[in-house]
């Protein structure tokens, strides 16, 4: 490869041609501050608008300061970084960028993970001069279902904007008027609610200040636990155990399984029990549909309909209903593992315990934000009673133990209750990309063939390439698959499917790049894609704990069906466990 | 029109031009030429009726002109503007050209040569 | 034809006129009724010679004798001499300054004639919807040289020769950068009409496609030959509506005429060109800001590099330059660069058009060779500052420019000596500004317009020109400090040196270059809080001379706030506490008796 040598801050440093300066200081151990700037390395996402100007530094022999974040290394560059002019530009436009900023850090959302708030105390700010005769740019306040939309502490870093339409492709946010009053917002400055949000929450996940936030349910839930008359219980996704350790200090990939079951138990739930077990039954009832689709396709039938679509993520699920309709007959109808739960709990469970399902609160632990727009649909909900009432993310999660004083790193391991609490390492991979299939393949393949499957892990099914494929071999018959995560990439796919082209049996798709790891209600990464490569690699450690890895040999499973359901897509099953979808394609209200 | 097939035929279509008209201002036939300066400044100040007045007045007066409509010269301050070139003479600007002006363009300085006023005199050279 | 055999033309243009040229125009009237030949000699006013300097003037015809710095008492000689016995009147001949010796006065190589139209060359000449106007004007013998007796290579080389640099602003050679995008290879390259002019009271772009369209479609073209380029877009602001009309006909006659299309003239070159249309926003003349609103992209720039020449409309090798750049290539072509290089100075060549506005007599459009004066653009061909007043600035370069005072007034224009100055030369808007504007206003007033056409992309342009003009805005409210003047500096520092495009990089520069120029009156605004050319509202104060007020009332009785009190027949006050300054008293005193401090 050919490589520039160059000089920053007096030394030297080679590096290949198209190494930006700010990756060459990097490897010199010279971190020059980046604000809009941000990478998921090896996941092909990056965000280089060059706009915020914090990263200038001084190339001599040119007329102004260079971006570092977007200027390419040259031969024998020379560039400083840390000059009086540098210095003075720099402090002078984190000034500017301050003085359009709210100054309520105390009471803001991100405080404490806000990269402004430490940007200005990496600068040094201590006034922000002529503060006082400075106008703020102001915009109304917007709430949707999952995200608010605060912009006044919006900083144009483009973030969200990227996410929304390179790598997501849902076009719900875009920059809006000039000047001043630019800010990132839906066409026409209209309300998240009325656009194609998809509520996959990236926006939230990557935004640097408190302009993007989730919904907070926390005080609901608060409000639940303290009702003597309500049952409160609790079901926790399987991606939240791998990423909730980060917001009390520990190592990224530490899995807290045990003293979240703690930690909630000493919240109050009455009943702590676990997603996984809903995904394990997910896989039983997409698996079946799936086979059935399958079967009936190999026996000539015209009427079966392949590819077979995961239906468990709820932004993919808005998703195709923006920009699919045509196709809506293409997903598996089964819910998805939070909404499974829920029909579950409020009817099963909610009968085994006596409890009547209007003093019955199913809270939920989520990676997620879409979740909480899930939960609200009309169609999961018994006489205005909803399955799930209350869904809150990862993050929510923890402010929730801080403020209970819980010290989740001192916690004893605990286990969750039963029988809603038990589940197969199946069930827990449906936290990473590519897990839902593999889990599905494990069951799939034993009830196809009927033969013991001897390996357990597929990684030809693993990995965080945008998109791949593998073909699986069901004891002679190949199964073509299809992974996707990340709806751009989730769209290509689909653009194949509505043209014919594709030759897949199933496709797993999951909207967040990496799956619901890399959630939008997920501890924020801040650019770091090591942390989602950790979270991934507990995911599938967990997995391998577990003594049974297979959803058909959950026992619970077995008994629930035994007791209750009957057969996987019995009529009981697909009352309870499946559900239809709608078109909304430009279903666009201009309203504010 | 037939279009042009060789670089041949575009200066043969240039002579033949040039053969029935003006070239680029100096009077070589016997018509007057009368350009009314219609770029946004000369419409915005009222060109088009200026060429609508001149057109009609020379037809009523029987004099033989051709008067076309050009972009705008420059000269903003002065608008409309109008050129006059009299057979075998050098063209004339006359500036803030309303119609009490055009008459007495037509009759002073179409038909008997004479100045008026409101000339702007040519401050510019030009090339071929 | 002529009936007179003598024609006398006196300037009455505001230079000469005010130095009386009315009274030689009645003295030549009485002289030639007084030998009684008023019917063969015509003595007539005209409009500005563009001779302000010398007025005032007065012009004999035939023979197109100048007579310059003429007196009322000079009209007897005029007639007596000239008209009579056909001699000139040598002493009033204008001379060379140095040499002494007279200037030739065949109007060809005329002195006088300070403009030189090359990209106006046609305009206000054809008629601009005939196709054959145009033809009959050498239009597309350029392209037809190019494409028969010259290699794309000839043809950059020659352009390249010229030393033509890019009039939209930024003075790149055009030839270099039609090289570079001709080494760039790819099977789809594309030409780029950058018709966005968006700098306030510029409009030259706009009076070349309204008066000569065909001259920028032709130059399209051969630059399409030479980069490579089988197509051409002209972005153009929808707020052009009859440059784009004119536009449209011209392009659709000249498909008719196979002078675009396919197979062009017989050559086997093709090229066409479409028309894209601009909302009107200033960034939009950035060209990757272009780009990308021609893409549909919101328009707003990006980092170069890479450059269009890499990597342009739809990723493409694209070639901008602007209408006044495109309107100078046929000349070019045709005359060779040599004749092109012989005008202009070392390193600006050719021409330029500049769009005089603001308190300048002879507002409008002038094209002038580089390294003409600002002295001889404003007084001789602008016809000098209005009413008499005295000049203090001139901006150029738009918005983004700097102010240019008396001490640059004899400085040669051209590109590199307006950077020094600390201005540019931009798209060539020149407004001028006389003894009764401030600067800090003046300052303000731009940065109004960089404020309200920033893209909003990055954050000094974003947010730094809006907190500039609250500061200067402060100031002007009589609120400033001098440690405001510090930040003034620093901030448009800073701007300057951290924006992304050329419109952050510029916007500070009409307030460094009155910092510079000026800061005496900045000083007065932030010490004493007085605007020393009384145009600051909030500065100034009514105020009432005791030794001039008869007490007639007028003034109380027409103040809307009732600050003015008094005793009826004595002499009243203002309070300034209440005084909103709207100026009704001093309008209505007969007996100036109120002033503004």
């Amino acid at each position: 490869m050919e490589t520039i040598k160059l000089t920053i801050d007096n030394r030297a440093v080679e590096v290949p041609r198209g190494t930006t300066i700010n990756k060459a200081a990097r490897l010199l151990g010279i971190e020059i501050p980046v604000l809009c700037y941000m990478e998921l390395k090896d996941m092909n996402i990056e965000n280089k608008p060059a706009g915020c100007r914090i990263c200038v530094v001084e190339v001599d022999g040119r007329r102004n300061l260079a971006p570092s974040c977007a200027t390419n290394c040259e031969e024998g560059m020379v560039v400083r970084t840390h000059t009086t002019r540098v210095l003075n530009a720099r402090r002078t436009v984190m000034e500017f960028i301050l003085s359009d900023h709210p100054k309520d850090c105390l009471i803001c959302a991100k405080s404490g993970t806000c990269e402004l708030q430490s940007m200005a105390h990496k600068l040094g700010i201590r006034e922000i001069p002529g503060q006082e005769i400075a106008a703020m740019s102001t915009y109304r306040l917007d709430t949707s279902p999952s995200i608010i939309r605060d912009l006044d502490k919006c900083i144009m870093c483009r973030r969200c904007e990227m996410m929304c339409n390179e790598i997501q492709t849902v076009g719900a946010l875009s920059a809006v008027n000039r000047g001043f009053m630019s800010a990132v917002a839906p066409a026409f400055e209209q309300n998240l609610e009325h656009s194609t949000c998809t509520y996959c929450g990236q926006c939230v996940a990557v935004c640097p200040t408190g302009a993007l936030t989730e919904v907070d349910h926390t005080p609901d839930v608060l409000r639940a636990l303290a009702d003597p008359s309500k049952t409160v219980i609790v079901q926790t996704a399987p991606a939240v155990r791998a990423a909730l350790g980060e917001e009390f200090g520990m190592e990224p990939g530490t899995l807290v399984t045990g003293k979240m079951v703690s930690a909630l138990r000493s919240l109050g739930f009455d009943y702590v029990f676990d997603t996984d077990f809903a995904a394990d039954l997910t896989i039983m009832e997409e698996g079946t549909e799936l086979l059935d689709r399958l079967n009936r396709h190999l026996s000539g039938d015209k009427t079966a309909r392949l590819p077979i679509l995961t239906s468990c993520c709820p932004g993919w699920v808005n998703f195709f209903e923006y920009y699919f309709p045509d196709l809506k007959d293409v997903p598996s109808t089964a819910k998805s593992p939070q909404q499974m739960f829920g029909a579950i709990a409020n009817t099963y469970f909610a009968d085994k315990i006596g409890v009547n399902r209007k003093d019955l609160v199913v809270v939920s632990i989520m990676p997620c934000l879409a979740k909480k727009y899930e939960c609200q649909r009309g169609e999961f909900s018994t006489d205005n009673n909803p399955d799930v009432d209350f869904s809150i993310s990862t993050r929510e999660l923890a402010a929730f133990i801080k403020q209970a004083n819980i010290d989740l790193n001192n916690l004893e391991d605990d286990d969750f209750d039963s029988p809603l609490g038990e589940s197969t390492g199946a069930g827990v991979i449906f936290g990473t990309t590519g897990g839902v299939i593999e889990a599905a393949v494990r069951t799939a393949y034993e009830l196809q063939t009927g033969k013991k499957l001897e390996r357990l892990d597929f990684n030809e099914l693993r990995g965080l390439e945008g998109v791949r494929e593998a073909t699986i071999d069901f004891d002679g018959l190949p199964i073509r698959i299809g992974i996707a995560h990340g709806l751009g990439n989730a769209r290509k796919l689909l653009d194949d499917v509505r043209s014919g082209k594709s030759q897949f049996h199933a496709i797993e798709v999951m909207a967040c790049p990496g799956g619901c790891i890399g959630g939008g209600g997920q501890p924020l990464h801040h650019g770091n894609s090591e942390i989602i490569k950790a979270r991934v690699a507990a995911i599938y450690a967990e997995d391998k704990k577990k003594p049974l890895r297979k959803s058909h040999e959950n026992p619970f499973i077995i008994k629930l069906y035994e007791e209750f359901l009957g057969s996987p897509n019995s009529e009981k099953a697909h009352h309870l466990l499946h559900t239809h979808y709608f078109e909304r394609k430009k279903k666009i209200v201009v309203k504010h | 029109m037939k279009t042009i097939k060789s670089p041949e035929e575009l200066k043969r279509l240039r002579n033949e031009i040039l053969g029935r008209r003006h070239p680029k201002g100096e009077g070589t036939n016997d018509k007057v030429l009368i350009r009314v300066h219609s770029g946004t400044s000369g419409l915005a100040s009222g060109a088009n009726e200026i060429f609508d007045f001149i057109t009609l007045e020379l037809e009523k007066r029987n004099i033989d002109a051709v008067v076309i409509r050009t972009g705008d010269m420059g000269y903003c301050f002065a608008e409309p503007t109008i050129e006059v070139t009299l057979p075998g003479k050098q063209p004339v600007v006359f500036g803030y050209v309303d119609k009490l002006k055009a008459d007495e363009i037509i009759e002073k300085y179409i038909k008997g040569g004479g100045l008026v006023e409101g000339i702007l005199p040519v401050n510019y050279q030009t090339i071929e | 034809m002529s009936q007179y055999r003598m024609q006398i033309m006196v300037c009455s243009g505001t230079g000469c006129s005010n130095l009386n040229s009315e009274a030689i125009f009645d003295n030549l009237q009485l002289e030639i009724e007084a030998f009684a030949l008023e019917n063969e000699i015509q003595v007539v006013r005209t409009g500005c010679f563009g001779l302000c300097g010398l007025g005032p003037v007065v012009r004999v015809m035939p023979g197109e004798v100048i007579y310059t710095r003429v007196t009322p008492d000079d009209a007897a000689e005029i007639v007596t001499e000239h008209v009579l016995k056909g001699r000139k009147v040598e002493r009033l001949l204008h001379k060379d300054p140095v040499s002494r010796k007279i200037l030739s006065t065949e109007p060809e190589l005329s002195p006088f004639k300070k403009q030189l139209r090359i990209v106006l060359r046609n305009c206000g000449i054809i008629d601009p919807e005939n196709i054959e106007e145009a033809i009959a004007a050498n239009g597309y013998e350029a392209l037809a040289k190019a494409l028969t007796e010259l290699t794309p290579d000839d043809a950059i080389k020659i352009i390249k020769d010229s030393g033509l640099r890019g009039r939209g602003g930024g003075g790149f050679p055009t030839g270099l950068k039609w090289e570079i995008a001709r080494n760039n290879q790819a099977e789809e390259k594309y030409v780029v009409c950058n018709a966005d002019e968006g700098d306030p009271g510029a409009f030259m772009d706009r009076s070349v496609l309204e008066g000569d369209p065909h001259a920028v479609l032709e130059a399209m073209a051969i630059c399409g030959y030479c980069i490579g380029a089988g197509k051409g877009l002209i972005y153009i602001r929808a707020e052009y509506p009859l440059a784009v009309a004119r536009l449209k006909t011209a392009i659709s006659q000249a498909r008719e005429y196979g002078l675009l299309g396919n197979n062009i003239m017989g050559t086997g070159f093709n090229f066409d060109i479409e028309i894209k249309y601009g909302a009107g926003a200033f960034v939009c003349g950035e060209e990757t800001a272009l780009i990308h609103s021609m893409e549909g992209l919101r328009g707003e720039p990006t980092v170069k590099p890479p450059f269009p020449a890499e990597s342009g409309f739809r990723g493409k090798p694209t070639n901008v330059n602007n209408v006044e750049t495109f309107a100078c290539i046929s000349p070019v072509i045709l005359k060779g660069a040599d004749w092109f290089r012989s005008i202009g100075t070392e390193k600006s060549k050719g021409t330029k058009v500049f769009a005089l506005a603001g308190k300048i007599n002879n507002v409008g459009l002038v094209e002038v060779p580089m390294g003409t004066t600002l002295r001889e653009v404003i007084f001789e061909i602008g016809g000098g500052i209005r009413d008499g007043k005295k000049f203090k600035a001139a901006q150029t370069g738009g918005p983004s420019g700097g102010c240019l005072t008396e001490k640059h007034l004899d400085t040669p224009i051209d590109f590199d000596n307006l950077v020094a100055a600390g201005s540019m030369m931009g798209s060539g808007g020149l407004i001028v500004m006389d003894e009764d504007d401030c600067m800090v206003s003046v300052a303000k007033f731009f940065l109004e317009f960089t404020v309200e056409e920033s893209c909003g992309k990055c954050s000094p342009c974003r947010i730094g020109n809006k907190r500039l003009h609250e500061l200067l805005e402060h100031i002007t409210k009589g609120k400033g400090t001098p440690a405001d003047l510090d930040r003034l500096r620093n901030m448009s520092k800073v701007i300057k040196d951290t924006s992304l495009c050329g419109l952050g990089q510029s916007s500070p520069n009409p307030v460094l270059s009155t910092l510079d120029n000026f800061i005496e009156e900045y000083v007065s605004h932030v010490t004493v809080k007085k605007c020393p050319a009384g145009q600051c509202r909030d500065l100034m104060e009514y105020f009432i001379i005791e030794a001039n007020c008869v007490g007639c009332t007028a003034c109380a009785r027409v103040c809307p706030v009732n600050a003015i009190t008094g005793v009826r027949k004595e002499p009243h006050v203002i309070n300034p506490e209440i005084c909103i300054k709207c100026g009704a008293c001093k309008e209505k005193c007969k007996f100036d008796a109120i002033i503004i401090h």
